[in-house]
C-alpha cells in the first residue's frame, strides 16, 4: 500500500505541474465564441426533439418523418417540397448559408424532464443550434424555457394552450401552431350556424393547463354567440373510461357536448358519448351534438366511425388545395406512402422557416434569427398570407374548421374541412387577458 | 481513514476517482470519431449520473438494510424540486437555500408517509408507499393544493418555473441562473487535448462532490451499529420484536434519511436544471430507482450508483440512436444484410431503448441476482487473485 501510494504520489505531482504549465494554453472558457454553438465547419446541426414513446408517439414519429423530409429538401435533394412555393426565396437548396444541414433526434416522451434532458444533450453534446418539435404544451413550454436559458432557437412543434404565447411566451421561442383562443374564435361562428345561438354546453375538460385554457376559450366564444354554459367537469387525465362522467351530461338539460380532451382522452370520450346514444338524442327539441375543439388526423382514426359528423378544428390539412399544401402532400406521400398529419406540416415548415431567417439574418446568431422572424410576412406554406406576430412570437394565418367525414373513402379520408376561417377572425390583440401575465424578456444568445 | 477500515476506504477512493475524473472516463473517443456518439461526457449527463447516483444511494440505505421496498421514493425527488424551485423564485438563484429547504421538506413528507405507511411490511408497504407517491403526483400534476389555496403552488403540468415577475427578493444584481454565492452551475471549462474534447462543468463538480459526501454517509451508516440494526429487521424482524426491540422507530428512521437523500438529488436536478415537473414522481420513475439498485446490487454500497449511471446512460445515448444513424454504421454490409441488421437493431434502438434496459435488467436479475457488482466480482474471481467474495450476496426483500 505504501509503496503504491507514494508512486501515485510521484504521478500525482508531475500530472498537476504539467497540468499547471499547460493550463493557460489549452483551458479555454465556453464564452469564447460569438453564441452557443457556433457552426465553424461545413455543416450544421438541427435537433429534433419528438415523442417517440408516450400517449403521442404517433405524432413524433410523424413530425420526425415530415422533418427529415425537410432535411433533405433544405440540402438540394428530393423534389423541393414547399421551397418551391414559399414566397421567400432566400432558401437555394444548398443547405443554410451553404453548411450541410444535418439533425439529431431525441425521444421527449410527453415528459417536460425527458424532454430537457434529450434538448440539453443536443444543445451540449451534439452542438445543435435549433431545437425543432414536440407534442403538448407542457412539453413545449419546459423545452421553450431551457432553448431561451441556453441561447438557442425553439419551434415550437404541437402545442395548443394559450400559455405557450402567453404567461410562458420566451424571446427564443416561436410557434406555428394555432391555439385554444383561435379555435374558439374559429369554431364559434361554424357552430352557431349549424346549431343555432340558442344552445346549452356541458364541458368535459382535461384537467392540465391545455384543457383550461381551451375550456376557457371555448366558453368565452360561444356565450359570445349566445350559447349557454350548463355545467364544465374536469376529468383526469389518466381517465381511460369516461361513462361515469357522460351519464350526467343527459340529465342537465345541456344539449351540446364540448370535449375538452386530446389524444387518447378524446378518443375514449368521445366513443363514450356514441356508445351512449348522445348523438340520436333529442333535447329541449333539438338534436343533441358533440364538438371535439382540437382534431388531429391520428384521433380521427382512433375514434373510427365516432368522429362523423363531429365538429373541430385544425391548423392544417392535406386536403387543403393550395400550392403549398399541394406540393408538400406530394413530396411527403412520396417519400412514406400516406398523407402528412398537420403536426408534420408544422414541424416540417418550422424547419424551413428556420433555414430561411438564418439566410435572410446572414448569421445563426439566435438574436439575428429572431429579429429575422419577428413580424415576419409570408406565404406558400399553407394556410395563406401568414405571420410570425414579434410581440408574442405566435403565428397567424387561417384556421380550418373540419368535420368528421359520414362516408370514408380509405384510412385517411375521415375528416373534410367545412370552413377556412379566415386570419382576421382569430386574431387577438397581445396583451388579450387570455394571454396576459407573461413576458418575452431579452432574447438570449447564450455563450 | 476517516474512520473507515481499509476496503472501505478503497471503495471510496473508487467513487472519489470515478467522480471526478468522470470527464475524462465519459469522453474516451476523439470528438471527430465515429464513436463520439458513445460519449457521455457532456455536462447534463454527467450531472444525472451523479444526481441519480445519490438518489439510488439513499434508496439502498432503506431498502438493501431494511429489506422494505418503497415504491414511492419519486414523491420526495419531486418534493425536493418544487421546494427548491419555490426557493429560486422567492429569493434568488442562489442554490443553497433551495437544497437545504429540499432536504428538509422531503424529509418531513417522510416523515407522515412513512409513519403511516410502516405500519404494514411486505407487498402492504409497497403498495401504501405506491399510492401516496400517485397522490402526490396527482395533486402535482393538477395543482390541486394550489388550486385550493387560490395560487400557484406546482404550476401543473407545465411545470413550475421561474419568471421575470416572481418576488426574488434577494436577486439585486446577482446572476439570473442558478449558482453558488456567485459560481454559476452552467459555466464549464473546456479542455482540448489533440482531437479529444473534455468538459468540466461547474454544477457537475458541485453534484460529485455532494455525491461522495452522501457515499461517505451511507458507508458509515451501513457499518454502524444503527446499520446492524437494521440489517436484523432485514433478516427477521419478528425475532426482534421477541426479544423486546421495537423496530419501528429504526425503519422510520431509515426511510426518512432516504427520503432526505432523495430529496437532495430533487433539489440538485433543480439547481442544475430550474424547473419541477410533476412526472418527476410518477410511479414509473420510483420504478426506476428500484431498477437501479437492483441492477447495480441490493444492499451493497457501489452497486446503486453504478446502476444509476447505467440506467442514465441507456436512457440518454441509446434512445439517441436513429435509423439514419444505424444505416450509417452498417453501411459497409451488403445491401439486404444491412437492411435486416438495421431492423433488428431499430427495435432495441431509438424509442426502442425500454427493450434494451428490459433484456439487460432480466439478464442481470438470472444471472447474476446481485447486480453489476456480483459480476464486478465475478470477473475478478475469474482474472484476479482473490476468489469472488460472497459477502455482498443479497437476500429477498421480505
Amino acid at each position: 500500500m505504501t509503496k503504491t501510494l507514494s508512486r501515485r504520489g510521484v504521478l500525482k505531482t508531475g500530472a498537476v505541474a504539467g497540468a499547471g504549465v499547460a493550463l493557460p494554453t489549452i483551458f479555454t472558457a465556453s464564452s469564447a465564441a460569438a453564441f452557443t454553438n457556433e457552426p465553424t465547419g461545413s455543416t450544421v446541426t438541427l435537433g429534433f426533439n419528438v415523442p417517440q414513446t408516450g400517449p403521442y408517439a404517433e405524432e413524433g414519429l410523424d413530425e420526425l418523418r415530415a422533418q427529415e423530409l425537410a432535411v433533405q429538401h433544405l440540402n438540394g435533394e428530393g423534389d423541393g417540397g414547399m421551397m418551391n412555393t414559399f414566397s421567400s426565396k432566400a432558401l437555394k437548396g444548398n443547405g443554410i448559408m451553404g453548411k450541410q444541414v444535418k439533425y439529431v433526434t431525441g425521444d421527449t416522451q410527453t415528459k417536460s424532464d425527458a424532454a430537457r434532458a434529450s434538448a440539453k444533450s443536443m444543445i451540449e453534446k451534439d452542438g445543435a443550434v435549433m431545437i425543432n418539435g414536440g407534442s403538448s404544451s407542457g412539453v413545449a413550454v419546459a423545452v421553450q424555457g431551457l432553448c431561451q436559458e441556453a441561447g438557442v432557437i425553439f419551434m415550437a412543434g404541437l402545442t395548443h394552450s394559450n400559455d405557450t404565447t402567453g404567461k410562458d411566451k420566451k424571446a427564443n421561442g416561436f410557434r406555428h401552431f394555432f391555439n385554444a383562443y383561435m379555435s374558439g374564435a374559429a369554431l364559434a361562428p361554424v357552430l352557431a350556424k349549424e346549431y343555432g345561438k340558442d344552445r346549452r354546453a356541458y364541458h368535459l375538460t382535461a384537467d392540465y393547463t391545455w384543457g383550461w385554457t381551451q375550456q376557457e376559450s371555448m366558453a368565452a366564444a360561444t356565450e359570445a354567440m349566445g350559447w349557454e354554459t350548463v355545467n364544465n367537469v374536469l376529468t383526469p387525465l389518466a381517465s381511460t373510461d369516461f361513462s361515469s362522467y357522460i351519464t350526467p351530461v343527459l340529465n342537465s338539460g345541456a344539449d351540446v357536448l364540448v370535449l375538452n380532451h386530446y389524444g387518447g382522452n378524446m378518443v375514449n370520450s368521445l366513443t363514450n358519448a356514441v356508445q351512449f346514444g348522445l348523438l340520436d338524442k333529442m333535447v329541449n327539441g333539438k338534436k343533441f351534438e358533440i364538438v371535439v375543439p382540437l382534431y388531429s388526423e391520428l384521433m380521427a382514426a382512433g375514434a373510427g366511425e365516432n368522429v362523423q359528423g363531429v365538429i373541430g378544428s385544425m391548423n392544417w390539412n392535406w386536403q387543403l388545395q393550395d400550392e403549398g399544401s399541394k406540393a408538400f402532400t406530394k413530396s411527403f406521400g412520396e417519400k412514406y406512402g400516406r398523407p402528412p398529419s398537420n403536426s408534420a406540416h408544422t414541424c416540417y415548415v418550422q424547419t424551413l422557416l428556420y433555414a430561411d431567417a438564418v439566410e435572410r439574418a446572414g448569421s445563426f446568431n439566435p438574436c439575428a434569427v429572431a429579429e429575422a422572424l419577428e413580424d415576419f410576412e409570408f406565404d406558400g406554406m399553407g394556410n395563406g398570407p401568414t405571420t410570425y406576430r414579434g410581440a408574442d412570437h405566435q403565428c397567424f394565418k387561417d384556421v380550418l374548421v373540419m368535420r368528421g367525414k359520414e362516408n370514408p373513402t380509405n384510412q385517411y379520408d375521415t375528416l373534410e374541412i367545412v370552413e377556412v376561417t379566415p386570419r382576421a377572425q382569430v386574431e387577438y390583440a397581445p396583451d388579450h387577458p387570455m394571454f396576459a401575465g407573461g413576458d418575452l424578456g431579452e432574447c438570449n444568445p447564450g455563450a | 481513514m476517516l474512520g473507515l477500515d481499509k476496503k472501505d476506504t478503497g471503495l471510496l477512493l473508487v467513487v472519489v476517482v470515478l467522480a471526478l475524473f468522470a470527464p475524462f472516463i465519459l469522453n474516451l473517443f476523439p470528438t471527430n470519431s465515429g464513436m463520439a456518439f458513445f460519449n457521455g461526457g457532456y455536462p447534463d449527463l454527467m450531472q444525472r449520473f451523479a444526481i441519480f447516483g445519490i438518489f439510488a444511494i439513499g434508496f439502498n440505505i432503506l431498502f438493501g438494510l431494511t429489506g422494505y421496498l418503497s415504491f414511492g421514493h419519486a414523491a420526495f425527488l419531486g418534493v425536493g424540486s418544487y421546494a427548491a424551485v419555490w426557493m429560486f423564485k422567492l429569493l434568488n438563484f442562489n442554490i443553497l437555500p433551495g437544497l437545504v429547504l429540499s432536504v428538509i421538506a422531503a424529509g418531513l413528507l417522510s416523515v407522515l408517509i412513512g409513519y403511516i405507511s410502516l405500519r404494514r411490511s411486505g407487498i402492504y408497504f409497497s403498495i401504501l408507499t405506491l399510492a401516496f407517491a400517485q397522490m402526490m403526483y396527482a395533486i402535482a400534476y393538477s395543482d390541486l393544493l394550489g388550486r385550493w389555496l387560490g395560487t400557484t403552488i406546482t404550476n401543473g403540468e407545465t411545470g413550475l418555473q421561474i419568471y421575470n415577475d416572481d418576488p426574488q427578493i434577494l436577486l439585486g444584481n446577482g446572476p439570473n441562473v442558478p449558482h453558488l454565492f456567485g459560481l454559476e452551475m452552467r459555466s464549464k471549462v473546456d479542455l482540448a487535448l489533440g482531437p479529444w474534447n473534455f468538459t468540466f462543468p461547474v454544477g457537475y463538480y458541485l453534484c460529485a462532490i455532494l455525491l461522495i459526501l452522501a457515499f461517505y454517509l451511507s458507508i458509515r451508516i451501513f457499518r454502524s451499529p444503527f446499520g446492524l440494526m437494521l440489517r436484523a429487521i432485514k433478516s427477521n424482524q419478528t425475532r426482534m420484536m421477541y426479544t423486546g426491540l421495537n423496530a419501528k422507530p429504526y425503519t422510520l428512521a431509515a426511510f426518512v434519511i432516504s427520503g432526505m437523500y432523495a430529496g437532495l438529488a430533487g433539489g440538485l436536478l433543480a439547481a442544475m436544471d430550474p424547473l419541477a415537473g410533476a412526472e418527476r414522481m410518477y410511479w414509473t420513475e420510483s420504478g426506476a430507482v428500484v431498477i437501479m439498485t437492483i441492477l447495480g446490487g441490493v444492499g451493497t454500497l457501489i452497486g446503486p450508483i453504478l446502476g444509476a449511471g447505467t440506467i442514465k446512460y441507456m436512457e440518454n445515448i441509446i434512445s439517441k440512436m436513429n435509423e439514419s444513424l444505424l444505416d450509417s454504421w452498417f453501411a459497409f454490409l451488403p445491401d439486404w444484410l444491412q437492411h435486416a441488421v438495421v431492423w433488428v437493431a431499430t427495435w432495441f434502438t431509438g424509442e426502442g431503448w425500454h427493450m434494451t434496459q428490459g433484456l439487460l435488467f432480466m439478464l442481470v436479475i438470472i444471472f447474476l441476482p446481485g447486480g453489476l457488482v456480483e459480476g464486478g466480482q465475478k470477473l475478478t474471481g475469474l482474472f484476479g487473485r482473490k476468489r469472488a467474495q460472497t459477502q455482498t450476496k443479497t437476500e429477498p426483500a421480505e
